[in-house]
């Protein structure tokens, strides 16, 4: 089947790349929502390193997106089961590595095609069903994903003095975690620190938001999750390090283009404990699917969902990553092409 | 029910060479396979049937062995004289089987555009299901001359009005039969586009988007276009 994949070719330019697939082992996907990660913001406005954008471009972007089984020669799903699609493609199986991180695995719309085409082709273990969540929020799946993984290797890793846990950031990926966090750890107190009065106000749920230029001297907390990523990335991890509790655990979640500096006196000194967490694999897509089949957590995520018109052609395209640029948290849209 | 009529009936005589166009390979698979794999893709068709010209039936037979898996039910249909003679050959064959009804959705396309989108054929059923009948256009890119001579112009229409017809072509299987049926033998040697009988009888037919892409497959030029385009050349 000739498949319509849209690659970016460059920044700002799109182009169709017609790609035979073989449908005979494979479970085929019509893509339903899309939905905007930063990465993809960044690789389509080129502010990825020029040696990278050579490297990975031509490309399809998106990774976070919902659809349904039109055909699946598995025999796994009926068509018509609205699905969410799994990006991370796993490497070499290892006994106690996860799947996002062992050695060989790829990642959709991060050096191959993402989602952004006609129809998607999957073996079966990459594809989750899902019945009971909106469309629009079940698009961010692979987001809400992210969050999931981060949670389960803190839940592995962090000593059990967890009284407060803070998070640094106030975007969605701050929000993702409140929200993970607020509803998994019902004793703990959830603290967000963020520099922006009108997206903390979005934190509604949470015990407490601080504004990061306020925090008091005798703040504390036992665990910390950084949210900030990009230029904020030092910052937050350096307010992490002072205010932390000895042996306290930092996930690290936010991307950051620069390397960032960091204060390995107090690390040393409070024996802290860093994790890296980026991406997540079939487990956590489980997770999360059934996380967000609370119909309360559903309404949390729709407030920070924005839903743009419908991509019909090309030219949608450019308009929907032109008008997430305005977005404060996630840009969702339905993928009509 | 809802039913695909992948029309491959041609001799593949235009092209100049011995096999008929649908079944050259293009990338990995004959230009049928394709097409019908974007068929087989759309959940809402229920059964998948195929009109080919009467001396390629083993052959079309063989290649659906080759390439589709067993689970694919696509039933070949002889193909007939003309355009319209396949469709009613497979109108036939559906009825056969399912019988007369007037919820059935006829979807007709041609083998030789591989190209053809999911939206598209969605785009179609939808639009057949609500309104009867509807044609697959294209605005039209280039000014359309009219020459009732072939020599000099006679008018040149607005272009804005000017559209290319593609496929799919899809119609309620019963209001298509029931004008075929009322077209003398001299009306059915002219109208040999199923459309055109819908418009000559006043039945409204509605518009679908097309693509550049969702081009005919005619021509040896066309087919290197199409080889371009999966990377082949």
């Amino acid at each position: 089947m000739l498949n319509y994949v849209y690659q970016l070719s460059s920044p700002k330019i799109i182009s169709v790349k017609y790609k035979d697939i073989d449908i005979r082992d494979k479970v085929i996907v019509r893509p339903n929502y899309l939905a905007l990660c930063h990465a993809d913001q960044r690789y389509y406005q080129g502010k990825r390193d020029a040696k990278i954008l050579r490297k990975k471009l031509p490309m399809a972007l998106i990774h976070e997106c919902c659809g349904v089984v039109v055909y699946d020669a598995t025999k796994t799903f009926k068509k018509g089961q609205k699905v969410v699609m799994v990006p991370n493609v796993p490497g070499k199986e290892c006994e106690g590595i996860y799947e996002n991180y062992a050695e060989g695995s790829q990642f959709l719309s991060s050096g191959t095609d993402g989602f952004m085409r006609e129809l998607i082709d999957l073996p079966s273990d990459r594809v989750i069903a899902y019945d009971d969540i909106d469309d629009r929020i079940a698009a961010i799946t692979e987001f809400i994903s992210v969050g999931m993984h981060a949670f389960s290797r803190f839940e592995k890793i962090a000593h059990d003095y967890r009284e407060k846990i803070g998070i640094w950031g106030d975007g969605s990926l701050a929000y993702i975690v409140a929200c993970i966090l607020k509803y998994s750890c019902p004793n703990s107190k959830i603290i967000v620190v963020g520099k922006n009065v009108n997206k903390l106000n979005q934190f509604s749920f949470v015990d407490e938001t601080h504004l990061v230029d306020s925090l008091d001297e005798n703040f504390s907390i036992d665990h910390a999750f950084e949210c900030a990523g990009g230029e904020g990335s030092f910052f937050a991890i350096d307010d992490i390090i002072k205010y932390i509790k000895p042996q306290g655990t930092v996930m690290l979640m936010g991307v950051s283009e620069n390397k960032v500096a960091i204060n390995t006196r107090d690390i040393l000194e409070k024996g802290l404990t860093f994790v890296g967490s980026s991406r997540s694999g079939r487990e956590d897509f489980q997770r999360a699917v059934k996380f967000m089949e609370n119909k309360s957590v559903q309404r949390r995520l729709k407030t920070i969902v924005f839903e743009d018109e419908p991509v019909k052609d090309l030219v949608d395209i450019h308009r929907v990553f032109a008008n997430d640029l305005n977005t404060e948290f996630k840009t969702v849209f339905k993928w009509d092409i | 029910m809802i039913f695909g009529a992948i029309l491959a009936g041609g001799k593949g005589s235009r092209m100049g060479i011995d096999k008929p166009k649908q079944f050259l390979m293009l990338g990995e698979k004959p230009i049928l396979i394709h097409t019908l794999e974007k068929f087989l893709l759309c959940e809402k068709i229920d059964e998948l049937y195929v009109g080919v010209h009467p001396d390629w039936m083993d052959y079309a037979q063989d290649l659906l062995d080759k390439y589709m898996n067993e689970n694919n039910t696509i039933v070949l249909v002889s193909g007939g004289k003309d355009r319209n003679s396949t469709i009613f050959n497979i109108v036939e064959e559906i009825e056969k089987k399912h019988g007369e009804s007037e919820e059935h959705i006829i979807v007709t396309h041609d083998s030789v555009r591989p190209f053809v989108t999911h939206r598209i054929i969605n785009d179609n059923i939808e639009k057949a299901i609500q309104y009867g009948a509807c044609d697959t256009v294209l605005e039209a890119a280039d000014t359309i001359v009219v020459s009732q001579n072939g020599e000099e112009i006679s008018e040149i229409p607005e272009r804005n009005k000017m559209f290319q017809g593609q496929t799919p072509q899809s119609f309620k299987m019963s209001l298509l039969k029931k004008l075929y049926c009322d077209l003398s033998e001299e009306e059915k040697n002219i109208l040999t586009d199923a459309c055109k009988i819908c418009v000559v009888r006043n039945v409204p037919v509605k518009l679908v988007k097309g693509e550049v892409s969702n081009f005919k497959i005619t021509t040896m030029s066309d087919f290197k276009i199409a080889k371009a385009m999966v990377m082949e050349e």
